[in-house]
This record gives C-alpha cells, structure tokens and sequence, in this order.
C-alpha cells in the first residue's frame, strides 16, 4: 500500500507519508513474527526500524524545506531539473 | 479477542486507504496518525507492549509532529487563514474522530475484559526486549546511535541558510553567468570567502558587504 502511494502520488511530503507506511507494515510484520514465536528479537529489529524511520524522516524533511525555498514547490518533478 | 485484532486492523487499511486519497496534507497526516495508532493498538493485543509504546511515542509523537510541523511552515502566506478554516470543518474531522473512537473502545474493552486466553502464547515483557538489545543487539544499538547522529548532522546541515545561498548560486549561474555572478568590484567584497562568511566575524567598524549582489 506504501508503494502504491509511492507510484501515484507526486507530492513530497506524500511520497515520505508512504514511506512511513513501508516501513511501518515491516515493523508490524517483525512485532508478528516475534510474536508467533514468543521470541524478543522481533521488537528489537522494530526498535531499530523506528530509529531508521526517525533518522529518514529528519533527512527528509530538511529536503523538503530545502527544495521547497529553492523550487517554491513541493512537486519532485521540479527537482529533476537538477544536474548530477 | 480475535474480533479485536480485526477491528483494530481494518481500522488501519481504511485509515492508510483515506490517507493516500486525501488531497490535503494535514487531512492526510491525520489519517496517517490513525493509522499508526491502530498499529499500535495491533502490537499491544499481541503480546508486545513495548514496541505498542515506541510507536505511540516516537512514530504518532515524534515523527508526525515533525511532519505537521513542516507542512504548516510550508503553508505560510495570505491563505494560510482561510485554509486553516477549511482544515477545522467538521466534515474533515468526523471521519478521523470515528476511527479513534473505535480504538478507544476497542483499548478500553480490552482493558476492562482482560481475556483469559491471549492471542498468542505469552506476552513479551519489555524486560526481555530490554535484555536482548543490550546483550546479542549491542552492536545494532551502536549502529543506530552513529546513524541518529548521521542524520542529526545531516538535517541541520540541509536546514542551515549558508548552505543554501552558496548552492543557490552554484545551481543558478550557468544559466545566465554574467547576471547572477558575484560583483567582487564591489566595497566589502574582498572575495568569495566573505560571502560566506558574512555576520560571523565581520569587525565592528566594517561596511556591511552584500548579500545579495544579484539582484541590482
């Protein structure tokens, strides 16, 4: 479903909503497992998730203000402009 | 018990359903925010408290405010008013606030009706988590340390203006080089270096030198 919102949505901060999402249903599915078989290390590697997440959407909420003060838009097909 | 779980987690596929259709952002944020929480709910009637409480704290906290944060600073201008107004109609909180209540319920038919047979064998107490990232985890721990640092250095890098400004310039300039390059004839720009330096260790008595030469 996050990848879904990744291919159609065109905004910024949808496309880092979805990635949430992602990273959400791995966790989600990590907690399950754990669950299932009553073993720790599903919360741990959710825990480690979380603090990827945390660092992702730091990063990318910088991006986002950066391009925003530079485009004066939040759509990522103005940033392909962009030479590498 | 099992009812509970489904509940729980046809609340979270409509809530990220009605979140990636929201044309608006905060309407979406909202939904997103549901979303986490039905997770969350989903994670404590399976047996892990823990990891119910890290998503409440630090996704539905932390992370989502960070987000509306940086939406409401995106929309600040002549209609941030109006659009404020049309974020509090009571159309676009009625749905929001039903799928909460059902969690509420939900949470607190649980609380109240403790069931003698859980959905899994045994809850994970966070005593064991605790012990397992500190013991087998130790180097994941580290790891996670060094790439929250990375990424504290990284944002605050991207968020500050002198990046910006010399990146600016460097992006702008082949276009038009002659329009945007920088006046070095002018009094106070000594060289590039002041530019950059500007506001920092400028003496007391020193002209202010131009920040923005391209303009005239």
């Amino acid at each position: 479903m996050g990848t879904i919102g990744l291919l159609v949505r065109r905004g910024l901060i949808f496309i880092l909503m979805s990635i949430e999402v992602m990273l959400n249903a791995a966790g989600l599915a990590f907690v399950a497992a754990g669950a299932h078989w009553g073993q720790p290390d599903g919360q741990v590697m959710f825990i480690f998730i979380l603090a990827t997440a945390a660092a992702e959407v730091s990063i990318g909420l910088a991006l986002v203000l950066r391009l925003h003060r530079q485009f004066k838009s939040l759509d990522v097909d103005a940033a392909s402009e962009m030479r590498g | 018990m099992n009812s509970v779980f489904y509940l729980s987690a046809a609340v979270a596929i409509v809530s990220t359903v009605l979140m990636l259709t929201r044309l608006n952002a905060v309407h979406a944020l909202l939904y997103l925010i549901l979303s986490l929480l039905s997770v969350a709910v989903i994670f404590y009637i399976s047996g892990a408290p823990f990891a119910a409480g890290l998503e409440l704290i630090i996704y539905a906290g932390a992370i989502m405010v960070l987000f509306i944060f940086v939406v409401m600073l995106l929309n600040l201008g002549d209609r941030a008013t109006a659009q404020e107004r049309s974020w509090l109609k009571p159309s676009m909180w009625v749905g929001p606030a039903t799928l909460a209540s059902i969690l509420a319920v939900e949470v607190a038919y649980f609380l109240l009706h403790q069931p003698a047979q859980s959905l899994v064998p045994r809850e994970i107490a966070p005593k064991v988590v605790g012990v397992a990232l500190f013991g087998p985890y130790v180097i994941g721990v580290e790891l996670a340390s060094m790439l929250l640092t990375a990424a504290l250095v990284g944002a605050f890098h991207l968020g500050s203006r002198h990046v910006e400004k010399s990146e600016l310039r460097g992006l702008r300039q082949p276009a038009n080089s002659e329009t945007h390059d920088v006046d070095f004839a002018k009094p106070g720009i000594a060289s590039r270096d002041d530019l950059v330096r500007v506001g920092n260790d400028r003496p007391a008595g020193a002209p202010r030198p131009d920040l923005h030469p391209h303009v005239d």
